[in-house]
């Protein structure tokens, strides 16, 4: 008892020791700033090495997520251009993002398009631009950045697979980058830009990650391409089957992976947005996979391999707006909705009209980004993500489920800007290359195989 | 000497080489195949299209043995492949004039 007493009168002496020390000496000036330098840097350390991963997985989603996923669904002799149409995307919108079109998507410029300050990667350098990200150096989101303008034009080769030059299809997909993505890229994500949702657009459309910028320009472009170019040779008549869903099945299993880069990495740092985006990401694709499998088994009798990963697809396309502004929940709601409306658009109304879309690039990312953008209106959700202040900076409601209906009227003129430039662009495009260097392939190289004709080799060689 | 051709299910594969084996027959060629004859194909279905597939995977072996064995392989196949559904195969029968062993220039049942 005496030795408990002598403790706590012990310890009372000790702490007002301490409290009288701490009135009596202030931490001096500069120790505090090289503190505070210390967190800043600790910071951008951690938020730097998620967004680097991100950059590396969006990456990993074209090459080789999506190059297994559509080299899979074509024919064995268009197996190497379907991948390599892909890849060649890597090669050449890296290079034009560096010399031009980091630019227009990126500087300030006007409410539709860039500037032409960043040219050549002008002053894109380490340190941050806190429009854009505090915490992470300018060059990382360049970076990364680049990653979505290579997917983008990637997702079109779907629609125009098995039938177009190669020589046709690069030329086309760069001034397709330089002249539709850029400037969606900038009225939705550049500073200054139409839609742009937290750097003063006239029209703030939310888009978390690309689902106007990304899946809508190139699903409506591709559905776009589909009706210019016309069927393959044969098509419907011929059975045309996957050659491959075994790799496709790899695929779109890489493509699952690489979107968490995508998606959570649109966070731009390394914070709770980015799990909350991360783990809608997930919910959607589950959900999304388990309502066209669903649908098919009834429709069908069989739930199919190719269906369940189509759905995992179509709920990523429909996630990807949304992810950093919706309760998991409202996850699980897009994903579902966006499984079943994709399989209705992929299996009926393709159909109905008959456009050979071969791929499916209009189904799943045209259709699926459309419902996506719209979606993320209706669900969006000030606490997880307090985007829209008033004067005060008290938090507005985002959505039109927390009362915000004026909203879903934003989404819609995003929507619309994106299919209007999509539309309008492709059609401009797509004449000028084929008055010049002509689009498709002759119908005998058709048939023969584009691997063959286009680069002189073959995807499996059986007898050696 | 005849020739022996026999068009199996896949899965009978294993059934069949053990009776022959059984029979006293040393040695055959098995390929895989694929064909139809009364029994139609399957349909798959990719993305709500339909495809029809009418040529379905078979195993063929082909063995050359002497006549007075080949009653016996006959039997042997046939008791072993038999499932009684539409599908099951058929047997070809043929007389082979001459075989040579490459090894050594041997001839006729010799060389089997």
């Amino acid at each position: 008892m005496r030795s408990r007493f002598c403790r706590i009168f012990l310890l009372f002496t000790l702490c007002s020791g301490c409290l009288a020390f701490a009135q009596t000496t202030a931490v001096p000036a500069d120790q505090l700033a090289r503190l505070q330098a210390q967190v800043a840097q600790a910071q951008s350390a951690a938020d730097n090495s998620w967004m680097l991963v991100s950059a590396a997985l969006v990456l990993l989603m074209t090459g080789p997520g999506l190059a297994l996923f559509y080299g899979g669904l074509v024919r064995r002799k268009n197996v190497l251009s379907t991948m390599m149409q892909s890849f060649a995307m890597m090669c050449i919108i890296t290079v034009l993002w560096a010399l031009v079109s980091y630019s227009l998507a990126f500087d300030s410029g006007t409410a539709f398009i860039g500037g032409l300050h960043h040219l050549f990667l002008r002053g894109v350098g380490l340190a941050p631009d806190p429009d854009y990200s505090a915490t992470i150096p300018l060059q990382t989101f360049m970076i990364y950045q680049l990653m979505f303008a290579i997917i983008t034009p990637a997702l079109i080769t779907g629609a125009f697979a098995e039938r177009m030059k190669f020589s046709a299809m690069a030329v086309f997909l760069t001034l397709w980058s330089i002249f539709v993505y850029s400037p969606m890229a900038h009225m939705v994500w550049g500073k200054g830009g139409l839609l742009n949702a937290s750097l003063g657009g006239r029209f703030p459309c939310l888009d978390f990650a690309g689902g106007t910028v990304v899946h809508v320009t190139s699903g409506v472009s591709a559905l776009v391409c589909a009706l210019y170019l016309g069927k393959r040779v044969g098509y419907p008549r011929e059975a045309m089957p996957p050659h491959s869903v075994v790799l496709s099945f790899i695929g779109a299993c890489l493509l699952w992976v690489g979107w968490f880069g995508f998606n959570a990495g649109s966070a731009l740092g390394s914070g709770p947005l980015a799990t909350s985006a991360f783990v809608n990401t997930h919910f959607a694709t589950a959900a999304a996979a388990i309502f066209w499998a669903g649908a098919e088994w009834i429709h069908r009798g069989k739930p199919s391999a190719l269906g369940a990963i189509s759905g995992a697809v179509a709920g990523l396309v429909a996630i990807t707006p949304a992810a950093g502004f919706v309760q998991p929940m409202s996850a699980l709601v897009i994903g579902a909705a966006a499984g079943a409306f994709c399989y209705f658009m992929v299996v009926k109304v393709k159909s109905w009209f008959g456009y050979d879309d071969s791929l499916d690039a209009f189904g799943v990312h045209g259709a699926g980004g459309t419902l996506g953008a719209i979606l993320t209106g209706v669900f969006a959700s000030s606490a997880i993500n307090p985007i829209f202040k008033d004067a005060k900076g008290n938090v507005l409601p985002s959505g039109v489920l927390e009362g915000n209906g004026h909203q879903l009227l934003n989404q819609l003129i995003g929507v619309v800007i994106a299919w209007t430039i999509s539309i309008v662009g492709t059609l401009i495009l797509l004449k000028l290359v084929d008055m010049t260097i002509g689009l498709r392939v002759t119908p005998e190289q058709e048939v023969e195989g584009l691997d063959i004709t286009q680069h002189g080799e073959e995807g499996y060689e059986y007898a050696s | 000497m005849q020739k022996i051709e026999a068009i199996i299910q896949p899965s009978k594969l294993d059934a069949v080489k053990d009776a022959l084996l059984e029979v006293g027959i040393e040695g055959m060629t098995i390929l895989e195949a694929r064909g139809h004859g009364r029994q139609k194909g399957h349909t798959e279905f990719y993305r709500g299209r339909e495809y029809t597939v009418d040529l379905l995977p078979k195993v063929k072996l082909e063995m050359v043995v002497p006549d007075e064995l080949a009653d016996k392989a006959v039997q042997a196949i046939l008791s072993s492949a038999r499932t009684g559904k539409i599908g099951d195969g058929k047997i070809f029968l043929s007389k082979i004039d001459d075989a040579i062993r490459i090894r050594n220039d041997e001839r006729g049942s010799a060389a089997l």
